[in-house]
């Protein structure tokens, strides 16, 4: 799967650690959920840690679309909210 | 659906919006490779105007740092005057200026990582741009409209991709160099008319006391030196030494005690 950290770049992330992605996944939305910015940057770094630790990094004449686009790892919760946007907060 | 699976869809939705699209989808090659090359454009000038902010700020920071040197010297100065409320008055000064100059190391260090930050970004756009453009000239050469369609999508929405995250960063480069300016618009203000002119007349001022205070020791220490030469009371001879140390030039300056050039210049008036 390949997965975009955006002001980073784009990775190939093994299928195998995509549960683990889904898990740090689960952690960040609770972060957002309660507005708590630690928990957030915590979460966010775990799960940019594991995509750059589990995945290798494509090359920059890589041109293919990415599966998952990831915050970089320097935003905010409103950062995210803002890209969020109109879309809100509720999971569809 | 989790966090990350509907950031990525909206931001895919709005990178992929910015794309047109034409009837033969070659042409949207040729378009989208002009959009990208737009856009470095503006990358480069994003780069220029945050360096030019860094620079501004470290213009300010080097003219903060002078008057804290002064201000450093100046309490030194009075401390060995015995002037400590001078002392006291430069040092507090000082700490002022300090307070500033920190601010300005965050903002500059702030102004170096977005830098550094589009540079990058820019050196990925870069590559991708050139990859970009071989496979465009590629797909036009190799592949019929209808062929290159599946090809055409995959490339340009990997490299609208590319643009969004870039674009974010520009967005949040200009905002900061924004914000960074209105502060340094504010501290040259500052430093132009209002509370830093204050330091530095302060500083002017500290600086004649200063002078005041030396000249009166120096006028002390001659006063000494010319009552040694009359055989006078020497109380204060241990001022001395640096009224002789401004005496020693003089005397080991000989002339030729010959006749002066005044006489030849009488007989050439006639």
């Amino acid at each position: 799967m390949i997965v975009r950290i955006m002001g980073e770049g784009q990775f190939e992330v093994p299928q195998e650690r995509v549960d683990e992605l889904n898990r740090l996944d689960q952690e960040l939305q609770k972060a957002v959920d309660a507005d708590d910015e630690d928990a957030f940057q915590t979460a966010l770094q775990g799960l940019l840690e594991s995509v750059r630790s589990g995945g290798n990094q494509l090359p920059g004449d890589y041109l293919g679309p990415s599966e998952l686009v990831l915050p970089s790892p320097d935003s905010t919760i409103e950062e995210v909210r803002a890209v969020l946007g109109e879309e809100g907060l509720i999971p569809g | 659906m989790g966090l990350m699976k509907r950031f990525s869809m909206i931001f895919k939705a709005k990178a992929s919006k910015t794309l047109d699209r034409y009837e033969d989808p070659r042409e949207t090659l040729d378009y989208s490779y002009e959009r990208q090359l737009e856009l470095l454009q503006k990358m480069r000038r994003g780069v220029a105007d945050v360096a030019t902010s860094r620079k501004r700020v470290e213009l300010q920071a080097q003219s903060l740092q002078q008057s804290a040197a002064k201000l450093e010297n100046q309490a030194r100065q009075a401390v060995s005057q015995n002037r400590d409320d001078l002392a006291r008055e430069a040092l507090t000064r000082r700490a002022a200026i300090a307070g500033q100059l920190g601010d300005l190391q965050v903002q500059h260090d702030q102004l170096k990582t977005e830098e550094a930050k589009l540079v990058d970004a820019s050196q990925r756009l870069q590559a991708k741009v050139e990859a970009f453009r071989t496979r465009k000239e590629t797909i036009k050469a190799t592949y019929t409209a209808a062929e290159a369609q599946t090809r055409i999508n995959e490339a340009v929405s990997g490299i609208g991709e590319e643009m969004g995250d870039v674009g974010l960063a520009m967005q949040r480069a200009e905002d900061k160099v924004a914000q960074m300016q209105s502060r340094a618009g504010a501290l040259d203000e500052l430093m132009a008319s209002g509370a830093l002119d204050n330091l530095s007349q302060t500083s002017d001022r500290l600086e004649a006391e200063l002078n005041r205070t030396s000249a009166d020791s120096m006028v002390e220490a001659e006063l000494s030196r010319i009552r040694g030469e009359l055989g006078g009371p020497t109380t204060a001879k241990q001022l001395g030494p640096r009224a002789e140390t401004a005496q020693g030039a003089p005397t080991q300056d000989e002339r030729p005690a010959e006749e002066t050039p005044s006489a030849p210049a009488q007989e050439e008036q006639r």
